[in-house]
């Protein structure tokens, strides 16, 4: 039998959230926590948590599992059960609406800072504007970004400062727009990144980039706008 | 709402700039004096010695001044971490500005009396 610790916490009944004990029999597989999670909701109906895809890709089922962020459905039992015991905790560092589901509002709100969005003053061309392969290989590994909110709830600077802290996956998205050879905004993104918060509360401690679940490496990218700022400036 | 007001160089790319050649400078001055305890049988002649040389003041002085912008900077980043509105309500703020403006002054008294110092070694 499998011990599972969850979180649970509803705002209309609990004072305060409270971790709750399950068993469950996984038959000896090794199933993923999605799974788990789904199994015991059907013993217990009343346990929420966010789901979508169950493959990996659309970012719903982010948590923290054994104490590291992740996505449930592609965590598995054998990569995060110690001691026979799994516990689950919804992601640090947002507020909670219920059990394991938090409020992404604020993770949103740097992620719309940064327009993440192709900006180009020029006249659009007739089919589409073209990018070199070469020119088009330099968004690997920044447009794979699901927007799970795995890494930036993983970061401390985003903990103490949500509001002003564009937070790993926000600056990862940052970059992605003004690496690219489409875009022509580059001057104006880079100037309203140029604050003591929005890129420099990074201090390279690499917690986004040991959680990241597609591989992605945000400190990286950081690390990229820093040099783009010191162009500009200097 | 926090501004960079009282930041060291009202700029987050001037600040981590600062902050890495401070680092740097730091870096080299504790690998020279381990280097030099280590290498040297050191006595009061010998110290004083040291110290009197002009290149030795100079390195002293740029130690004490790197400590004392690493020192602000770092600060201002761990007090504008914990010691917001956000953590801790409306009484932040004056606890802030007050550490801050210590720190600030600490860092001044520290750099004129290292000057006094350092620059006093004949």
């Amino acid at each position: 039998m499998l011990n599972v610790s969850i979180y649970r916490y509803n705002p209309e009944v609990d004072s305060a959230p409270y971790m709750q004990d399950y068993q469950l029999d996984t038959g000896g597989k090794d199933l993923m926590v999605l799974d788990v999670l789904e199994l015991l909701k059907a013993q217990d109906p009343t346990l929420s948590f966010r789901r979508s895809c169950r493959e990996g890709v659309c970012g719903s089922d982010g948590m923290n599992i054994s104490g590291k962020n992740g996505l449930a459905c592609i965590t598995s039992m054998s990569d995060s059960v110690r001691g026979n015991k799994l516990v689950l905790r919804p992601l640090p560092g947002l507020p909670v609406i219920r059990d394991l589901v938090v409020d992404m509002e604020q993770f949103y709100a740097q992620y719309e800072k940064v327009k993440p969005y192709l900006i180009n003053d020029t006249p659009a061309p007739a089919i589409e504007r073209l990018q070199s392969p070469e020119d088009r290989a330099k968004l690997d590994g920044l447009y794979e970004c699901i927007l799970c909110a795995c890494c930036s709830t993983a970061c401390p600077s985003f903990w103490w400062n949500p509001d002003k802290f564009i937070g790993p996956s926000g600056l990862l998205q940052a970059y992605r727009f003004l690496v690219d050879s489409r875009d022509t905004a580059t001057e104006e993104r880079l100037s309203n990144l140029d604050d003591p918060f929005s890129v420099f509360r990074c201090h390279g401690i690499q917690n986004c980039v040991s959680v990241c679940p597609k591989g992605l490496n945000p400190t990286r990218a950081i690390g990229h706008i820093r040099s783009m700022l010191m162009g500009s400036a200097t | 709402m926090i501004t960079n007001v009282t930041s060291f160089g009202r700029s987050g790319l001037y600040d981590w700039l600062i902050q890495r050649v401070s680092g740097v400078i730091l870096a080299a001055y504790t690998f020279f004096m381990v280097a030099y305890l280590l290498c040297n049988d050191v006595t009061f002649e010998s110290w004083s010695a040291l110290h009197a040389m002009l290149p030795m003041k100079i390195f002293n002085m740029l130690a004490v001044i790197a400590l004392g912008a690493h020192a602000w900077i770092g600060l201002w980043c761990v007090v504008t971490d914990y010691v917001t509105t956000r953590m801790m309500g409306a009484k932040a703020t004056m606890i802030r500005v007050a550490v801050q403006m210590l720190s600030g002054l600490v860092m001044l008294v520290y750099i004129i009396w290292a000057i006094d110092i350092f620059w006093g070694v004949k």
